[in-house]
């Protein structure tokens, strides 16, 4: 079976980016297979029109469900019904945190296999290929399927956006009926922004500080960087420094948190975990300290500095100052 | 209430990120140790127990894996858990991650938990994955990457639920799950202890059973590479960015006058 079935995130009446690569790159992918790609949209009053855009990306038909928002479960069970269905051959989903759960769900569901972190995906003898990188990105493992049903799971902005046409969906509203267990878990509250708004994704030169930093006050090192690098410079920080409450969500790079191609990313006390990876390599310069001369992050600068940012930072800011002020 | 926290033995960071310089791959021999993420998930059995909210008459350590991930067992006792459970056997060699969930998922089964709890990733691979897939397996709802996890006990007969936190694609979510569930927590969610002497020393006389597959209900068909429904079949290079320039920083104001030219070349300042 050629088809492809993608699951389209949404939130706030717009589809994720990530969703988008998805159904662009599996209407690529079903052209090369001789099939069709078709997507499940699942949520509280999706509009028609909504549902109908996702055809400018190549999605032939949508299947809309009714159904609670933000949850991997519910979503299993509208996939694996439709994969009952209609026999698609391959499910494919966006990078993203509800792309794992869903897919490797559905995976345990109909017995398929998954590839996860996939960053390129092609037809070969009519099957799909799956392309992952391993190790540290260091190799690219391929993967094919000898399931039924194949799942890809994309990484974070892997899956390329193409250009939307004008074409439109057909829209079906589908019935399913969630499994026990799936309605065992409620959302309380979604999408809440923990603390201020702060812009990043305008500025030229971002300062990203990470775990390295060592505790909230040394995040002050980061924002005089900042300063020091004047008008064009912003502060960002890692999922763990957000986590910990040292940043504010808006300011967080990476997998749920922003991508961004600044012209001078400086990482301060960043390991360069694939998760943060992928939401900063399109940097035009990447210039990274940290202690640790094995951190992954000096694998993909262009200036790495093994050394304690505690003495660096503050003489890098000060240099900084005394040639904007000379 | 009864928790099984899944853990696992992986390559010590410390030597994981060597290249090796004749093939330029990952070199993944030496020292092995507990996944630094599950002590994140022990951390909060035993936050749980200490919570006082249930009482937890157990804390059950889960693995699969080689002879020896005994190792990762032993330090998991000596971080608080009571006993533990070795699902070990030529059979499961090879498993993808799918076939990995659906072995562990049968061993949990006969363990009857009330609350699953893993670290949000492995050290060597697999992301956010196995307990999504444990979670089918068992028909128990689940939520991956919490970094705030309390329990709530109704009054009256109604079962424990937790309410859970943690940050997905638009912001925090607050999330209420029921028990039982399958939790995989973040990093954020607490701050492992260091074992004691004493635990570490103790470590080996907690009760450890090893279990082959012909212990469990699993299909043998369903594990192992032969079993395994994705199929590595062949690897390549990813193209390369030039390696950059890195200076080791032994005269700070050196260094700085190093970045500085490095920028000013660039025109970045």
């Amino acid at each position: 079976m050629a088809d492809i079935l993608v699951y389209a995130l949404h939130y706030e009446g717009a589809f994720n980016r990530n969703s988008l690569g998805a159904v662009s790159e599996g209407a690529k992918l079903a052209a090369e297979l001789g099939g069709e790609v078709h997507a499940v949209v699942l949520g509280e009053r999706v509009s028609d029109e909504l549902c109908a855009s996702l055809g400018g990306y190549g999605a032939r038909t949508v299947y809309r469900v009714e159904g609670p928002e933000g949850l991997a479960q519910p979503v299993v069970d509208a996939m694996a019904q439709l994969v009952r269905a209609h026999g698609f051959g391959y499910a494919l989903f966006g990078g993203g945190l509800l792309g794992f759960e869903i897919g490797a769900g559905l995976a345990a569901r109909l017995g398929a296999g998954v590839a996860m972190e996939v960053t390129a995906v092609r037809a070969q003898d009519g099957r799909v290929v799956a392309e992952r990188p391993i190790l540290g990105d260091s190799a690219i493992s391929e993967i094919s399927y000898r399931s039924e049903l194949g799942i890809v799971i994309g990484r974070l902005n892997a899956l390329e956006l193409a250009d939307p046409s004008r074409n439109e969906a057909a829209v079906t509203d589908v019935e399913v009926e969630f499994s026990e267990f799936s309605t065992r878990a409620r959302m309380l509250r979604r999408g809440e922004q923990r603390g201020e708004d702060v812009d990043i994704e305008g500025a030229d030169i971002l300062v990203a500080g990470g775990r390295g930093l060592g505790k909230a006050e040394s995040f002050e090192l980061c924002t005089e960087l900042a300063k020091a690098f004047g008008p064009g410079s912003a502060v960002a920080a890692t999922r763990a420094v957000v986590d910990a409450g040292w940043y504010p969500y808006a300011g967080q790079i990476g997998q749920t948190g922003k991508t961004v191609s600044p012209k001078l990313y400086f990482a301060a006390g960043i390991s360069g975990a694939i998760q943060h990876k992928v939401g900063m390599q399109g940097s035009e310069n990447i210039v990274a300290v940290n202690k640790d001369a094995n951190a992954p992050i000096f694998e993909f600068s262009d200036l790495g500095i093994v050394g304690d940012l505690n003495r660096i930072l503050p003489k890098l800011s000060a240099a900084l100052r005394a040639r904007r002020e000379g | 209430m009864k928790i099984c926290v899944l853990v696992k033995e992986v390559p010590d960071a410390a030597v994981r990120k060597r290249i090796d310089p004749a093939t330029g791959r990952m070199d993944r021999s030496g020292e092995r140790t507990l996944n630094p993420y599950d002590t994140h998930a022990i951390e909060a059995a035993m936050a749980i127990r200490e919570g006082g909210v249930v009482e937890v008459e157990e804390i059950v350590a889960v693995t699969m894996g080689p002879e020896g991930a005994v190792r990762a067992l032993h330090k998991a006792v000596s971080l608080g858990v009571d006993r533990s459970l070795h699902l070990c056997d030529d059979g499961l060699a090879g498993s993808d991650v799918a076939a990995t969930g659906y072995a562990l998922a049968a061993a949990l089964r006969r363990e009857a938990p009330d609350l699953v709890l893993l670290g949000q990733q492995s050290d060597d691979g697999e992301c956010y994955t196995v307990g999504a897939i444990v979670a089918d397996h068992l028909a128990m709802p689940s939520l991956t990457q919490v970094i705030k996890l309390d329990v709530e006990q109704p009054s009256g007969d109604a079962p424990a639920r937790l309410r859970c936190e943690r940050q997905a694609e638009y912001g925090y979510d607050t999330v209420e799950v029921e028990l039982p569930a399958v939790v995989s927590v973040g990093d954020a969610i607490n701050e492992p202890r260091y074992p004691s002497l004493k635990a570490i020393m103790g470590a080996k006389k907690k009760p450890l059973e090893v279990l082959g597959l012909g212990a469990l209900e699993i299909d043998p068909a369903r594990v192992g590479a032969e079993g395994s429904a994705a199929r590595w079949t062949g690897s390549k290079e990813p193209p390369r960015k030039p390696p950059g320039t890195i200076i080791e920083d032994e005269d700070t104001d050196a260094t700085v006058a190093q970045i500085v030219a490095w920028l000013d070349e660039r025109k970045l300042i």
